[in-house]
């Protein structure tokens, strides 16, 4: 394999808070390959925020190694500014300049010329569906048109590395599908290596490989198949008449290995699903439970996330009292 | 349904032929629907389609062009005080003050609704319990993370017991475990009888909502549980084509599309994978794997899945009108 495009060996940052130091990066390892999809996810204040902009070289490394292309984050961090496009999470464009005049501003940003400016601009704004509102102010677009345009904005310098702090937080779906399949456009046709940071799960299955931070460390990495595939069983879907008295029950059941709640259904995850059924069935039964029938479904990154980020919990907090 | 049936009716909120216009446009385009006691019901549509705008008029924030709503029986554009005293309101701008704590806080929205003393200190309790926030109430709100606030914010507005909730994008960028715990409290709320009217982007909890109505462009689109949309509202039929070079793949499909050459409603990239939305999945199977075979581009499977909610979501905002 060539050498990959986005690198974090042991990375580590440090913020001060008041008398103590966090520890928001936490000794994090991570590759991303040339003309992959990379989903950063993880709790909120994990630090995939952090990692992102020490990678980008926006803030300084407390330790180990980050690179991007081969260039280091701390000393050739306007190397890397050249060559990797960022948006900001809750990232804010000049409400009062227009479309247009924003890509413009992004362009003298980046020192595009005005030659290059003549002929990416239009190029960028058909790719992110903008032609027709190029006089509109950047402040009245719609908020899936405001993303499209930051995106529109971070590829002025037609950079191969593009980085996205949660692009689509508050969007709606349509607008959000419509982002994600310009994204996709960028992957397969461009070639642009991606790393992006979301809280929805079904984004996170859009990715070619995901990495789960959590406290400051990447505890999990894998294509969406491989994460799923770490859920330690099979998962059963069951909706009680008392969901609470029925978690209860059903978490101490020796075949049981954890439960979720999902609205009034229960996500049950089991190591043999004919056996997790009856065992189910008959402790309902003996609490007097009435529930619906008990079967099987598909594991989505949401149980797997949820699965994972737990397990660790737990493990964090027997390290802390062994 | 017949209008005087449902004003007559138990039904908690009742949206009647309601029209509200800004100048020449309309923001909402003759919608009418109700919720149920103890129901949890979804409002969904595009960012701009109508659903605050219906949420300021239940509330009496906003006058109705034409029609009327009403609130536990009252009409939100004459009787706004009572509805108020009665219902709950929680929107992702929610105002709590970062420097009182959680307690404080609590019972400063307790004191603007009213409550006696003895009855703030029994709701900062149960309050407290309810969302999880024992051993943290004497903190100063400004240091809670985004889920704990979330579930304090709803606690304040429903400090005063109201018997109708609403919720506007109450989850907005929190984590998939806070939202999970959000919901659970959600829940709670319904099956101790009250009604919750919840506005969400995330197609995983619309899931979790007993009925939903889609509006777009001011139009209601359907109104059904999740279950029944996916079977009548989803025009066209999904398939999940795994490849190894999905990026080639792609490339074709979509030119394919374009050229009209195969009746794709939609192509995306999932992953590793490629979702398509055809007519009819069993013979767009054979069409698109001859398709990619012909351009030597192999194909390891072709499969029917289930369409997401998401998926019905974007087929019926996107479905002529």
């Amino acid at each position: 394999m060539t050498e990959p495009v986005i690198v974090a060996r042991e990375m580590v940052k440090h913020f001060k808070a008041g008398r103590g130091t966090v520890r928001a990066v936490d000794g994090l390892s991570l590759e991303v390959g040339r003309g992959e999809m990379y989903g950063l996810i993880g709790p909120d204040g994990a630090g995939k925020s952090t990692t992102t902009r020490v990678i980008l070289g926006l803030l300084t490394r407390t330790g180990g190694e980050s690179s991007v292309l081969g260039f280091d984050s701390m000393r050739d961090m306007y190397a890397i500014r050249e060559r990797a496009g960022y948006i900001a999470q809750q990232f804010s464009l000049p409400p009062t300049l227009t479309v247009m005049e924003n890509m413009q501003f992004f362009a003298g940003v980046h020192g595009v010329s005005a030659a290059q400016q003549r002929q990416r601009i239009p190029e960028l704004l058909a790719f992110a569906g903008l032609a027709d509102f190029t006089r509109r102010p950047a402040g009245r677009l719609s908020g899936g048109m405001k993303k499209k345009l930051a995106l529109a904005c971070s590829l002025i310098h037609e950079p191969p590395v593009v980085m996205l702090d949660e692009p689509t937080l508050g969007v709606d779906p349509v607008s959000r599908r419509e982002f994600w399949s310009l994204l996709g456009d960028l992957q397969t046709e461009k070639g642009l290596t991606i790393l992006v940071c979301t809280p929805y799960m079904d984004e996170a299955e859009r990715c070619t490989k995901i990495g789960l931070i959590y406290g400051g460390r990447l505890i999990a990495e894998g294509t969406p198949a491989a994460i799923k595939a770490l859920v330690p069983g099979r998962v059963l879907e069951v909706t009680p008449a008392d969901s609470l008295a029925a978690r209860r029950i059903l978490g101490g059941l020796a075949g049981v290995r954890e439960v979720q709640t999902y609205g009034d259904k229960l996500h049950v995850v089991v190591a043999d699903v004919e056996a997790g059924k009856r065992q189910m069935m008959e402790a309902l039964k003996a609490a007097r439970l009435a529930h619906d029938d008990i079967r099987e479904i598909e594991v989505r990154m949401e149980e797997a996330f949820i699965s994972l980020v737990r397990r660790q919990a737990a493990e964090a907090r027997e390290g802390r009292a062994a | 349904m017949s209008l005087n049936t449902s004003i007559a009716g138990a039904a908690p909120i009742v949206v009647e032929d309601l029209t509200k216009s800004f100048g020449s446009f309309v923001a909402v385009d003759h919608v009418s629907f109700s919720v149920n006691a103890g129901e949890i019901f979804g409002w969904l549509g595009p960012n701009g389609a109508g659903k605050t705008t219906t949420i300021r008029i239940l509330l009496g924030l906003l006058r109705p062009t034409a029609g009327a709503t009403y609130v536990l029986g009252f009409n939100s554009a004459t009787q706004t005080k009572a509805i108020h005293a009665r219902v709950g309101y929680m929107s992702q701008a929610f105002t709590l003050y970062n420097d009182l704590t959680a307690r404080e806080n609590i019972r400063f929205y307790g004191m603007v609704y009213g409550l006696s003393s003895k009855d703030l200190g029994q709701r900062q309790t149960e309050i407290i319990r309810m969302a999880g926030l024992s051993g943290r109430e004497n903190v100063l709100t400004g240091t809670l993370s985004g889920g704990w606030k979330q579930r304090l914010a709803l606690g304040c507005a429903i400090v005063h017991r109201p018997k109708v909730v609403f919720l506007d994008e109450p989850t907005a960028g929190v984590d998939p475990i806070s939202r999970r715990e959000f919901w659970e409290l959600i829940y709670a709320m319904a099956k101790d009888g009250i009604t919750v009217l919840v506005t969400t982007h995330y197609m995983d909890e619309a899931e979790l909502c007993k009925r939903v109505g889609f509006i777009s462009q001011g139009r209601l689109v359907a109104v059904d549980s999740p279950r029944q949309l996916k079977q009548t509202q989803m025009r066209g039929q999904v398939l999940e084509i795994s490849l190894p070079r999905p990026d080639q793949a792609m490339r074709r499909l979509k030119a394919a599309q374009q050229s009209g050459e195969v009746a794709l409603d939609e192509v995306a990239l999932y992953g590793a994978q490629i979702h398509a939305v055809v007519p009819d999945a069993e013979r767009y199977k054979n069409v698109i794997r001859s398709l990619l075979e012909a351009e030597k581009i192999p194909v390891t499977g072709i499969e029917w899945i289930a369409p997401t909610l998401e998926d019905v979501f974007i087929s019926a905002v996107n479905a002529p009108k």
